[in-house]
C-alpha cells in the first residue's frame, strides 16, 4: 500500500482505514501483534488484517464486523489527526481541477497545516511531479514529514519550516501551480510569483474572510497576475429516504377515491410513487437534503501567471 | 532548480483555444483558415511560433499581432461626480453618430482610440461617479478593444468551455461536478479505469489528463464507438492512447455470463457490416454513419493529430466544410488501411474483454444519458474491492433509485448522494459581491466504495444496512416536516 498506488492485500506497516458503518471510520497503522479496539470487539491485527484483501469484511471479538479499506487521500481527509482546521475534498477537488494538475506538476503549498490538501496533491502529481509545502510551525511541519514517510510518498514531497510571506517557497521558476492558505496571503503572492516557472502558471488562495480575499486581489493584480476569478463551492449531500403522505380525508365516498389523481395501476417500482389507498397514503423516494449543512468554507482565488 | 525553459509554442496542427474574456473556442490550428470567433473573423497563421498565453489584437485583413503592453495614459487628474442625482437619460449623451463610429472602424482605428473618443464626446462622463466610469469604460473596452488570448487546453478550460458553449452535449455536467468526480473517484497515474460516458469524450478527457498516459483505461460505449470529440480537443501525445481501450456496451452481458468468446466475432470483411447494424440500431444520433464511427474509434490509436482534430471539433466549429470533403476523399482512397484499422480494433475488443474479466478494475466512472442503475448493477462487477467509483446524472431521481438497487445488490459502502453549488463573486474595492447569475444545475453525483460481496449472507446483512441508512425515526421526523 501507499497513498499513490493501490495494493490488493493488507501488509504490516500499511496505514489502513477500518470502516464501522454509516460514516464511521478510523484509520489504523497495521502493525504485527497489535490489536484494534472497536465498539463491535477487538481487531487483532496479525490474525484479522494482515495478508487479508483490502474490502474485506472483517468479524470483530464481539461478533460484530467491519470493513477495512485501502486509504485514499480522501479517506484520509476524512480521518485524519486535525492539527489545524483542514481542506475538505469539496474544495480540493475544485483546487485541483482549477490549478491544472496533473502527474509531472510541481506545485508549492503553504501552510502544510494538518496535510489533507498535500496528500491530494501528492496523489495528483505522482508519480514525476513534486510538492514543495512550507509550514511556519516546527511541530507540524515534522509531523507531517512522519505522515509522508509514513504514508509511502516521501519522494514526492518537501516539507520546509519558515514563514512564506518572509522567506518564500525556498525555490525559485520551477512552479507549475501555488496554493495558499495562510491568514495574510497577499504577502506571499510576491513569492508565489517568483516560484511559478518563468512561462507562467496557476495560482489560487484560500481565504475564509471577503476582505483577505480583496486584499489578495489586489496583490496579484499588483504583481501582473491576470484571470482573477473568485468562486465559492458548497456541497449539498442528500438522505435517500422512503416518504409517505397522507392523503387527506376530503370527504369523498369509496367510488370517487379511484379517482384521486394518484396512478395506483403504477406498478412499485422504486422511484415512482406508489399509493397505498386503504391506508390512505403514497409513498416515494426523496432525496432529503441534510437538516444541517456547511454553509461556507472559504473563497477560492484563482489567477494565472503568464 | 532546472533552468526556465521557454513556455509552449503554437503550433501548426495544434488543437488550441481562444479565449476572450470569460468566453472560450476549441479551435485547430491551421494555415489560411478563417476563424470565427466573437463575431470576429481572423486567420491563426500570425499565432505560430508564439507562446501559450499570448494575447493578440485582430488587425485588419484578420491578422492576429500581439499586443504590446501599453501603460494606461491616465495622469491627468479624475475628475468624478459623487451621485446621479443629475444624470438625465435623454439618449443624447454620446455625441458621436453611429455612423461616426462606423467610420472610424473602416479607418482601421484601434479599439483603445476609439473608447478613448467615445469618453471624450460623453456629456456625462465626467459627472459619472468613478464606479461608474470604471464600468463604462470595461463595457466599451469590451465592445471595441478585440483581443484574444491563445491558451492550450485543459480540463479547467474545456469544460469550462462545453459548459457554457453546448452544455447538452455534456449532459450539463458542470465543471465544478467533473472536478468532485475526479476527486471521488481517486483518478491518479497508474489506475486502471473504467469509463462509461456520453459527454462528448470530455470525461474521459479529464481522466486521461489526471492518468497522464500511466495505467489504463477501458470506455464503455454504446451504439457503435466512443465519441471522443471533446478527447481529442486535449492535444494529448500519442502514447497516452498506447492503454486506452474501448469495449461495446451491448457485450457486457455476454462478457459477464461468460457466452463472449473471440469466435463470435465476425472476420474483418463482415465488420463492416456488423458495427454498421450496431450503429444504425443504436439510440446515439451521433452515430449515422461507419465512417464517423471508424474514425471516431480509431483516432485513439493513430492519433493524425493534425487530421483527427479538426473532424473531432467539428461541432465546435461547423466552418470546416472544406476539410471534411478532403477527409471523405482520403477514406476512399484507403480501403487497406481501413481493413488494417479493423483487424487492429478487433484485437483492442480482445484485449480490452481480458482486461475486463480479470474484474479487478481500480474505479468506475459513469457519466451518461441513460439511466444509471443498469450500468452500475453490471459494470461494478469489473471492479475490484476498496475501490472508489461515481456516478454522474443530470436528474436526481434515477440516482435515487440507483441509490436503493445497489443497496440491495450489496458489495458497496459509503454510499453518497451529493451536489455541488458554484458561486462565483466579483472583488473589486468597494464592491464585493457575489455575481447576478449563478448557474441552476450541474447534476447530481452518487459516489461509494466497493467491498468484498459476501454472496452467502448478503441478504441479512443489506437488511441491517438499509435500515441502518435508513432509521425510521428520522422517517417520521420528515415526515412530520411534509405533513
Amino acid at each position: 500500500m501507499s497513498f499513490v498506488e493501490y495494493g490488493d492485500t493488507i501488509k504490516d506497516g500499511d496505514t489502513a482505514i477500518v470502516f464501522l458503518g454509516h460514516e464511521s471510520m478510523f484509520p489504523v497503522k497495521v502493525q504485527h501483534g497489535t490489536v484494534t479496539q472497536t465498539k463491535y470487539g477487538v481487531i487483532r491485527h496479525s490474525m484479522d488484517l494482515i495478508g487479508k484483501k483490502y474490502g474485506s469484511k472483517v468479524t470483530c471479538s464481539k461478533g460484530g464486523w467491519v470493513f477495512i479499506l485501502h486509504p485514499t487521500p480522501e479517506l484520509w481527509t476524512m480521518n485524519l489527526p486535525h492539527r489545524t482546521q483542514i481542506l475538505y475534498s469539496t474544495d480540493i477537488s475544485v483546487i485541483t481541477m482549477m490549478l491544472e494538475l496533473k502527474p509531472g506538476s510541481i506545485v508549492c503549498e503553504s501552510g502544510t497545516g494538518s496535510g489533507s490538501l498535500s496528500h491530494a496533491l501528492i496523489r495528483t502529481v505522482a508519480p514525476t511531479g513534486h510538492l514543495y509545502t512550507v509550514e511556519f510551525h516546527q511541530q507540524r511541519a515534522e509531523k507531517a514529514r512522519e505522515e509522508f514517510r509514513e504514508h509511502g510518498v516521501e519522494h514526492l514531497v518537501t516539507v520546509t519550516n519558515q514563514d512564506v510571506c518572509k522567506n518564500g517557497f525556498g525555490v525559485s521558476n520551477i512552479a507549475d501551480a501555488v496554493f495558499l492558505d495562510i491568514p495574510s496571503p497577499w504577502e506571499a503572492i510576491g513569492h508565489a510569483k517568483s516560484a511559478l516557472k518563468a512561462e507562467g502558471g496557476r495560482i489560487c488562495s484560500f481565504s475564509p474572510c471577503i476582505e483577505q480575499v480583496q486584499r489578495t486581489c489586489l496583490a496579484m493584480e499588483e504583481y501582473g497576475f491576470t484571470e482573477i476569478n473568485t468562486l465559492e463551492i458548497l456541497l449539498r449531500v442528500y438522505n435517500v429516504r422512503t416518504i409517505s403522505l397522507q392523503i387527506p380525508d376530503l370527504g369523498k365516498t369509496a367510488e370517487d377515491n379511484s379517482s384521486t389523481g394518484f396512478d395506483s395501476s403504477n406498478p412499485s417500482n422504486q422511484g415512482s410513487p406508489c399509493t397505498n389507498l386503504q391506508q390512505g397514503t403514497v409513498q416515494f423516494k426523496s432525496g432529503v437534503p441534510l437538516r444541517e449543512m456547511v454553509g461556507h468554507t472559504g473563497y477560492l482565488t484563482f489567477a494565472t501567471k503568464s | 532548480g532546472p533552468r526556465p525553459g521557454p513556455g509552449p509554442r503554437i503550433c501548426e496542427g495544434d488543437c488550441a483555444v481562444l479565449k476572450r474574456d470569460d468566453v472560450f473556442k476549441a479551435v485547430p490550428v491551421l494555415r489560411r483558415r478563417k476563424i470565427i470567433f466573437e463575431k470576429q473573423w481572423f486567420y491563426l497563421d500570425n499565432a505560430i511560433g508564439h507562446i501559450y498565453g499570448t494575447t493578440f489584437e485582430v488587425t485588419s485583413g484578420g491578422n492576429l499581432q500581439p499586443k504590446q503592453e501599453v501603460e494606461e495614459t491616465t495622469t491627468e487628474t479624475k475628475e468624478a461626480g459623487t451621485d446621479n442625482r443629475n444624470i438625465v437619460d435623454d439618449g443624447k449623451s454620446q455625441k458621436l453618430t453611429h455612423d461616426d463610429i462606423k467610420a472610424l472602424k473602416d479607418k482601421g482605428i484601434k479599439g483603445q482610440e476609439i473608447v478613448q473618443q467615445l469618453i471624450e464626446n460623453s456629456t456625462t462622463f465626467r459627472d459619472k461617479t468613478e464606479f461608474a466610469q470604471d464600468k463604462y469604460i470595461k463595457k466599451k473596452k469590451k465592445k471595441y478593444e478585440a483581443v484574444i488570448t491563445i491558451v492550450k487546453p485543459s480540463t479547467r478550460i474545456l469544460s469550462t468551455m462545453y459548459y457554457a458553449r453546448e452544455p447538452g452535449k455534456i449532459n450539463h455536467l458542470r465543471y465544478d461536478t467533473l472536478a468532485q468526480m475526479l476527486t471521488l473517484g481517486n483518478i491518479r497515474a497508474g489506475n486502471k479505469m473504467i469509463v462509461m460516458e456520453t459527454c462528448a469524450g470530455l470525461v474521459l478527457g479529464a481522466v486521461m489528463e489526471r492518468m497522464g498516459g500511466y495505467g489504463s483505461i477501458i470506455q464503455m460505449y454504446p451504439g457503435g464507438g466512443p465519441v471522443r470529440a471533446a478527447t481529442s480537443c486535449f492535444g494529448f501525445p500519442k502514447l497516452f492512447f498506447n492503454n486506452l481501450h474501448e469495449f461495446p456496451l451491448s457485450k457486457v452481458d455476454s462478457l459477464l455470463s461468460g457466452t463472449f468468446s473471440t469466435e463470435t466475432l465476425p472476420s474483418e470483411p463482415e465488420d463492416n457490416a456488423l458495427v454498421e447494424e450496431e450503429s444504425n440500431g443504436s439510440v446515439d444520433e451521433k452515430q449515422t454513419s461507419m465512417q464517423e464511427t471508424e474514425e471516431e474509434s480509431t483516432t485513439a490509436t493513430t492519433m493524425e493529430i493534425n487530421q483527427t482534430d479538426e473532424q473531432e471539433t467539428m461541432d465546435i466549429n461547423a466552418e470546416d466544410v472544406e476539410f471534411k470533403e478532403n477527409k471523405e476523399k482520403e477514406n476512399k482512397e484507403n480501403v487497406r488501411e481501413k481493413q488494417r484499422k479493423q483487424w487492429e480494433r478487433r484485437k483492442k475488443l480482445i484485449e480490452a474483454a481480458a482486461l475486463l474479466r480479470e474484474k479487478n478494475a481500480d474505479g468506475l466512472i459513469v457519466a451518461s444519458k441513460f439511466h444509471p442503475t443498469p450500468l452500475l448493477l453490471s459494470l461494478l462487477e469489473f471492479v475490484a474491492p476498496s475501490r472508489p467509483f461515481v456516478v454522474y446524472c443530470q436528474y436526481k431521481e434515477p440516482l435515487l433509485e440507483c441509490y436503493t438497487k445497489l443497496r440491495e445488490r450489496g458489495g458497496v459502502i459509503n454510499l453518497k448522494l451529493s451536489e455541488t453549488w458554484l458561486r462565483n463573486y466579483q472583488v473589486l474595492p468597494d464592491r464585493s459581491h457575489p455575481k447576478l447569475t449563478m448557474s441552476g444545475g450541474g447534476g447530481y453525483l452518487l459516489s461509494g466504495i466497493t467491498v468484498v460481496l459476501d454472496k452467502g449472507k448478503s441478504d441479512s446483512s443489506n437488511l441491517e444496512a438499509l435500515k441502518m441508512e435508513e432509521p425510521s425515526s428520522k422517517r417520521c421526523k420528515v415526515q412530520d416536516l411534509h405533513c
